[in-house]
């Protein structure tokens, strides 16, 4: 994977243009419900944050599906709704809450990066969400911050 | 190098892909005991309700998946593992030899001592080879009775509902999926079940069965008789490791493994549902034969059969279980520790509960009904041992917001 969602949670203001534009590429409809990124609201804190995928190396969510319905393109994990049959074993495995069940299809949907031209990066008004090179600072820093709780061998107690 | 795999269920196949990506020149051979593509059990709700045709509960399709990957599938069953000629020996006489072995042999269903349970009308539903008996037996309208209501019958349940079969289900404990949910949440369930047409009897034990013109009479321990097209078992499970009588491999109920899924002998691994290693919750050993575990432990195996160290974290039971539409969750130690502390959260009238265990400043398990976004914090927060903070508070009086919490602590970066 060269490029990933970079987000930089300082200039998020809030508007859920992401949720918007995520639902209506997935779905045609503008149901935030139905987006893969969720932006959570701190209030007490002042702060937003977009969460989704962050595409990890561990593939949890992968390896545990019993039919072969999640793929791996070029670091990508995703979801094939044809052969989804709904068991939702990945949406525990995952220990990011990233990989959701949508009782309306009987699917799991996650982040796939719009096939290489995320439609939340696009319509970020701030960049708080970029889609960049993985190089760029601040993205290995967003993965180590999900990653805090990663449940990997060398994070064992 | 040759790495041998006994059992080409999610732990083996897994186990050899993993070998395939961190091992690229080692021979790779799979031993496949069902005499079919290598599936995964737990697809096969999906086929019996119809979603999906044998295929479907395929680890890969095609099959020529395994070829291209240079992973040699084998088909027998293993009868004898010699670990000092490094060699195994399956049913039918052939004798492979290996430098690594791992024993990914899964576990088998069990029949609880109960009268009768042998004959052509009764079923476990565990294989692919189970499935298909079960197919033909519970049409639209058959009288089919299901015995135990633990984690894996209430998975089938919902496709035997969906077959059409009239149905009903017997469970010993007094709730359904009592080791996963507490009286609260397994009696929700229950409810569900009997509001969508479903005869569930907790508290109550099959004593016997008997076959006669062409049906079962299955005796109640209240008294009752139900008579029943088919009765399908599904109480409980033991690790397949006669292959490795003989070996002196330490074992208990399955093979014992430590952190790097090595087990006693030199040059042996195992991993799944064969196996048993440290469990999170309870810091003992343990086999919980989950489809998560199996294959995360067939990749810590495969890593170091692959000359590369790694270690696994421990078992963390979690199971997710929908049945008729109402969605379940249970996570780590579930029930609580004395000396930790509690939150619950009902809501009756709309079908939804969470309660939260916390230990220590910790969350250490959980269990829900009806909620089904972001479950996997909870693993995250329980397995990643994350110190709750100001946190703890919040969630022993909104329990619902775990999501948030686990967000703003893995990523709110104060
Ligand atoms: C109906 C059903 C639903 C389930 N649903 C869930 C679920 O929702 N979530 C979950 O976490 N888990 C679920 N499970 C459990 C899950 O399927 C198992 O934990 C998982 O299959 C374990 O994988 P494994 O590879 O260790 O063992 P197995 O899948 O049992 O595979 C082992 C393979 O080895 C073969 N074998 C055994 N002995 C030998 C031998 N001597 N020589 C050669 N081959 C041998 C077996 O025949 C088998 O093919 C379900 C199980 C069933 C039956
Ligand atoms: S959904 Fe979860 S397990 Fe799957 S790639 Fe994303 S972060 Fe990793
Ligand atoms: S819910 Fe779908 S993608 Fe997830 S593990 Fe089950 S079949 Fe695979």
């Amino acid at each position: 994977m060269d490029k990933a969602l970079v987000i930089d949670v300082g200039k998020c203001t809030g508007c859920r243009q992401c949720e918007l534009a995520c639902s209506y590429e997935h779905t045609g409809t503008f149901n935030p419900a139905r987006s893969r990124i969720t932006v959570f609201d701190f209030h007490e804190k002042a702060r937003f944050v977009p969460y989704t995928c962050t595409q990890c190396d561990q593939a949890w969510c992968q390896q545990v599906c019993p039919v072969g319905a999640i793929s791996n393109e070029n670091g990508v994990k995703v979801v094939d709704a044809a052969t989804c049959v709904g068991c939702k074993v990945c949406t525990i495995a995952c220990p990011f809450g990233t990989v959701n069940y949508e009782p309306a299809s009987g699917k799991v949907i996650k982040c796939d990066l719009c096939g290489g031209d995320p439609a939340c990066a696009r319509a970020c008004p701030t960049e708080a969400i970029v889609f960049a090179d993985v190089a760029v600072q601040g993205f290995e820093k967003m993965r180590a911050w999900a990653e805090k709780t990663d449940t990997a061998p060398q994070a064992s107690a | 190098m040759h790495h041998l795999i006994i059992g080409a269920g999610p732990a083996g196949v897994r186990a050899a892909e993993a070998l395939r990506a961190y091992d690229p020149q080692a021979k790779i051979t799979l031993i496949d005991g069902e005499g079919e593509a290598p599936y995964s059990r737990m697809a096969i709700p999906y086929f019996l309700s119809g979603k999906i045709g044998e295929q479907g509960t395929w680890l890969h399709r095609p099959l020529e998946f395994y070829a291209e990957n240079g992973i040699d599938l084998v088909r027998g069953r293993a009868a004898k593992v010699d670990a000092g000629t490094k060699t195994v020996t399956l049913e039918d006489g052939q004798s492979l030899s290996y430098d690594k072995l791992l024993l990914a042999s899964g576990a088998r269903a069990v029949n609880p001592p109960v009268e009768g349970l042998e004959g052509d009308l009764v079923h476990h539903c565990w294989t692919i080879d189970d499935a298909r008996a079960i197919e033909k037996l519970a049409g639209k309208g058959a009288r089919v009775t299901l015995m135990g209501a633990g984690f894996i019958g209430s998975i089938i349940l919902e496709a035997l509902v969906m077959r059409g079969a009239d149905l009903t289900v017997v469970e010993i404990e007094d709730r359904m999926v009592p080791r996963m949910l507490d009286e609260t949440a397994g009696n929700m369930l229950k409810a569900w079940c009997e509001k969508k047409g479903v005869k569930v009897l907790t508290s109550t034990r099959i004593g016997g069965v008997y076959e006669g013109g062409g049906e079962l009479n299955i005796a109640l321990s209240n008294g009752e008789t139900l008579k029943a097209d088919l009765l399908v078992v599904a109480a409980g499970v033991t690790p397949n490791i006669e292959c490795m009588d003989g070996t002196g491999v330490e074992k208990r109920t399955g093979v014992v493994v430590n952190a790097r899924m090595e087990t006693s002998l030199p040059d042996v691994w195992a991993a799944g549902d064969c196996a048993e290693g440290c469990d999170f919750s309870t810091g003992d050993l343990s086999t919980l034969a989950i489809q998560p575990v199996a294959v995360e432990q067939a990749v810590i195996a495969a890593k170091n059969m692959a000359g590369i160290e790694a270690e696994y974290h421990c078992a963390l039971p979690m199971n997710v279980l929908e049945t008729l539409g109402l969605v379940t969750t249970s996570f780590g130690k579930h029930d609580g520790l004395e000396e930790g502390a509690r939150a619950t959260l009902l809501d009756a009238d709309e079908w939804r509960y969470i309660r939260l265990e916390f230990n220590d400043g910790k969350l250490i398990g959980a269990q829900t009904v009806g909620h089904v976004s972001m479950a996997g914090c909870l693993r995250g927060l329980i397995q990643g041992r994350m110190p709750l903070g100001p946190w703890e508070d919040v969630l022993k009086t909104q329990p619902h917001r775990v999501a948030e919490a686990y967000v703003d602590l893995s990523r709110g970066v104060s």
